[in-house]
């Protein structure tokens, strides 16, 4: 007997109590629970959200000129821009090295790169999380992974309350990365540390819904 | 194939018993100090974001009663799951023990003919001691996650579920990279400090070559999804992001109890996990994947499931509860056990509560049979388990295990003396007034401050550990007698 069939078998014994007649119901699960813990305004939740886990967040009705303002903070080699970033939300003039994906780039190269400008599917207000989910605009997951410096342009539309809801919005099938703040340890003495191997800064771009040069994200 | 001894990996061979270990552990200030300001910490932050949600109890409920109906229809869900990750473009393996499941990765990685992994930071493959059985064939295991490479270096144990290395103060972390990472690759700086953020940044560094020249990743999983297949990993570090995604061969091992029947049950144990296990609202980075990706990530996926000993588990429907902890550690973090004598003492990678009621279970008690008594029965663990494992339920039942295991032997054990004696001795009330007459002259003569600290004879090893009030000068039953008379 194969250790497939001998672990079925062994469970199939072990829930001898189970009745046979038993079914996996998952209206039977009692939920309870809130769907959101969000309030009305959602932007200025996942704002302030974001912020708490030292992103830095600005909100804006003018895309280019937010990007470029965040932009020039900081000391950047080169910017990543993946396929399908909305060109209405771009900056006229980068001034810095603008890398496409395309051919895609190396883990060196990446690595080198230094900042990576991208969309996400949505944003959660109650935890400050963007979820990436390879989509126009965001790219392969490690494009967000090995640059420094992770610029998020998220359209206020995106933005949703709370977990149930986000997970109702995405496709499993994706691959899906769930990002909450730099990368983080508190691996010494619990004090926390931001920045270990992921982007060690991510600066994050709200972009008011009502501006007509949203829209068209992924 | 059924009663695997599966004691060798989950129990650390040459382990001393819970008492021996806890002994030398509460002797060392040092550790209790790191322990007490860490857990101190931690707990307050937990607290804090637990109480956030208003709703706390009843996502509780939903995590529990989620975990316990998928348990009584596991072969149903894995089932689903194989075929899910196999349309997904994976493949499935199952491993009824460490020894299979060290042989089924050990064998995916000789066929990439690659000779190093990168690892993502997980229990799993610490029960199994897959690192170990890895070398064994060559084949070197790098830990990525701080804390896992914290351990490794140091060539030392995990002592906590979250941060393996809470017993590690800042100055023996910098003296462990500053002596040892040469030997693992790219050298700590000269001028290192002990301060987090540079200890933060030599890890990054000397982890970062081995990232981008990684071939082949091994990792566990916090949920497996059966409906869709999809995988998920929680983490802070991004040290799981450079694994899941940077390699072209990825090795997952998950426990048979970690799969969900569907996607949508997520949104209860991402709330719930974080929460409970970092204290934070969300951690930074969580990953999920369902099967390889066209140009992004592995173009391999390996599912290893996991029995070594969770069907045993199973089995037993007062410890089946067991099976549904999610490894958030806020049980360890609240037992003031564990506060005061860490994580190794329990001799396991899976130390505190959860540890004292899974180990056993997993390894077999007479492999464990002092873990269940290493608690106070103060039921904090209960009440921070965010999927409501009755930890105190499934220790009590494991001490009578514990105890029957030990009968029937030739010499009886003291204990079971001392409760043959106590059955004789409470079996009229004659008996009961001369022991109590027996133990109020002994007492006299032993007392010192009202407090009886050495016991004679086989009674001493009660007394080692324990102080016992002295016996009263009157019982309550002369008391009773007398003022009863006096009244009337």
């Amino acid at each position: 007997m194969n250790s497939r069939n001998a672990i079925l078998a062994r469970i199939g014994a072990a829930l001898a109590d189970v009745p046979r007649t038993e079914r996996y119901d998952a209206g039977a699960i009692p939920r309870d629970y809130r769907d959101s813990h969000a309030g009305v305004d959602v932007t200025a939740l996942f704002a302030e959200r974001a912020a708490d886990y030292r992103a830095t967040v600005t909100r804006t009705a003018h895309a280019p000129a937010a990007i470029a303002a965040a932009l020039a903070r900081r000391a950047l080699a080169g910017l990543v821009v993946p396929d399908g970033f909305p060109a209405e939300w771009l900056p006229a003039e980068l001034g810095l090295r603008r890398l496409a994906d395309r051919p895609p780039l190396s883990v060196r190269e990446l690595d080198a790169a230094g900042g990576v400008l991208t969309t996400c599917a949505l944003a959660i207000a109650v935890t400050g999380t963007l979820v990436l989910d390879a989509g126009p605009g965001q790219g392969r997951r490690a494009l967000s992974l090995l640059p420094d410096y992770h610029l998020c342009v998220v359209g206020a539309d995106q933005i949703v309350g709370d977990v149930p809801e986000a997970l109702r919005r995405l496709a499993p099938r994706r691959p899906l990365t769930f990002i909450s703040g730099p990368s983080a340890t508190s691996d010494i003495e619990l004090e926390r540390v931001e920045g270990v191997h992921g982007p060690r800064t991510l600066d994050i771009v709200i972009v008011d819904s009502n501006n007509p040069g949203t829209g068209g994200t992924a | 194939m059924s009663g695997v001894d599966t004691s060798s990996s989950v129990v650390w061979l040459g382990s001393p018993s819970f008492p021996e270990a806890a002994r030398e552990a509460v002797a060392d200030t040092r550790l209790r100090a790191n322990l007490r300001k860490a857990t101190g910490t931690i707990r307050t932050k937990r607290l804090a974001m637990a109480g956030e949600l208003d709703d706390w109890e009843e996502l509780r409920t939903a995590g529990a009663a989620i975990k316990r109906a998928t348990l009584r229809h596991l072969d149903h869900h894995l089932l689903k799951l194989e075929q899910s990750v196999t349309a997904a473009g994976g493949t499935v393996h199952w491993a009824a023990d460490a020894a299979e499941a060290n042989r089924i990765v050990t064998e995916l990685v000789q066929a990439t003919g690659e000779a190093e992994v990168v690892k993502v930071k997980s229990m799993a493959t610490q029960e199994i001691g897959l690192n170990e059985a890895l070398a064994q064939a060559g084949i070197m295991a790098y830990e990525t996650d701080l804390a896992e490479l914290i351990v490794q270096l140091g060539d030392d144990r995990p002592s906590h579920i979250l941060v393996p290395a809470i017993h590690r103060s800042r100055a023996e972390i910098r003296q462990i990279f500053h002596d040892r990472m040469a030997e693992w690759g790219r050298p700590a700086p000269e001028e290192l400090t002990d301060e987090p953020r540079d200890l933060a940044e030599a890890a990054r560094r000397h982890l970062r070559e081995k990232f981008l020249r990684a071939k082949v990743a091994v990792s566990g999983a916090n949920f497996a999804v059966a409906d869709t297949g999809t995988v998920a990993v929680v983490e802070s570090e991004g040290n799981g992001r450079m694994c899941l995604t940077l390699p072209e061969t990825l090795i997952t091992v998950m426990g048979i109890e970690k799969v969900l029947p569907s996607f949508a049950d997520l949104e209860v144990f991402l709330q719930l996990l974080p929460r409970s296990s970092t204290g934070e609202r969300m951690n930074p980075y969580t990953s999920m994947w369902t099967g390889p990706v066209d140009g992004d990530g592995p173009r391999d996926f390996h599912l290893v499931l996991l029995d070594n000993g969770r069907t045993a588990t199973l089995r037993d429907t007062v410890g089946r509860q067991t099976l549904g902890c999610i490894r958030c550690s806020a049980c360890l973090n609240v037992c003031p056990v564990y506060e005061r004598t860490g994580g190794h003492a329990y001799g396991s990678p899976y130390p505190g509560p959860i540890g004292a009621v899974l180990t056993p279970q997993l390894a077999g008690i007479e492999h464990a049979p002092s873990l269940p008594f290493a608690s106070t029965l103060c039921g904090a663990c209960y009440d921070a388990c965010p999927v409501k494992i009755d930890i105190p339920e499934v220790l009590v039942h494991l001490r009578a295990q514990a105890v029957d295991t030990k009968r029937g032997g030739l010499v009886p054990t003291p204990e079971a003396l001392a409760m043959k004696a106590a059955a004789v001795a409470l079996s009229t009330p004659r008996r009961l007034a001369w022991a109590q007459r027996a133990g109020e002259l002994g007492g006299r003569l032993l007392a010192r401050r009202g407090v009886l600290r050495r016991l004679p004879g086989p009674l001493r090893r009660w007394s080692d550990t324990r102080d016992t009030p002295a016996p009263p000068r009157e019982t309550f039953r002369a008391w009773w007698r007398r003022t009863r008379r006096e009244n009337e």
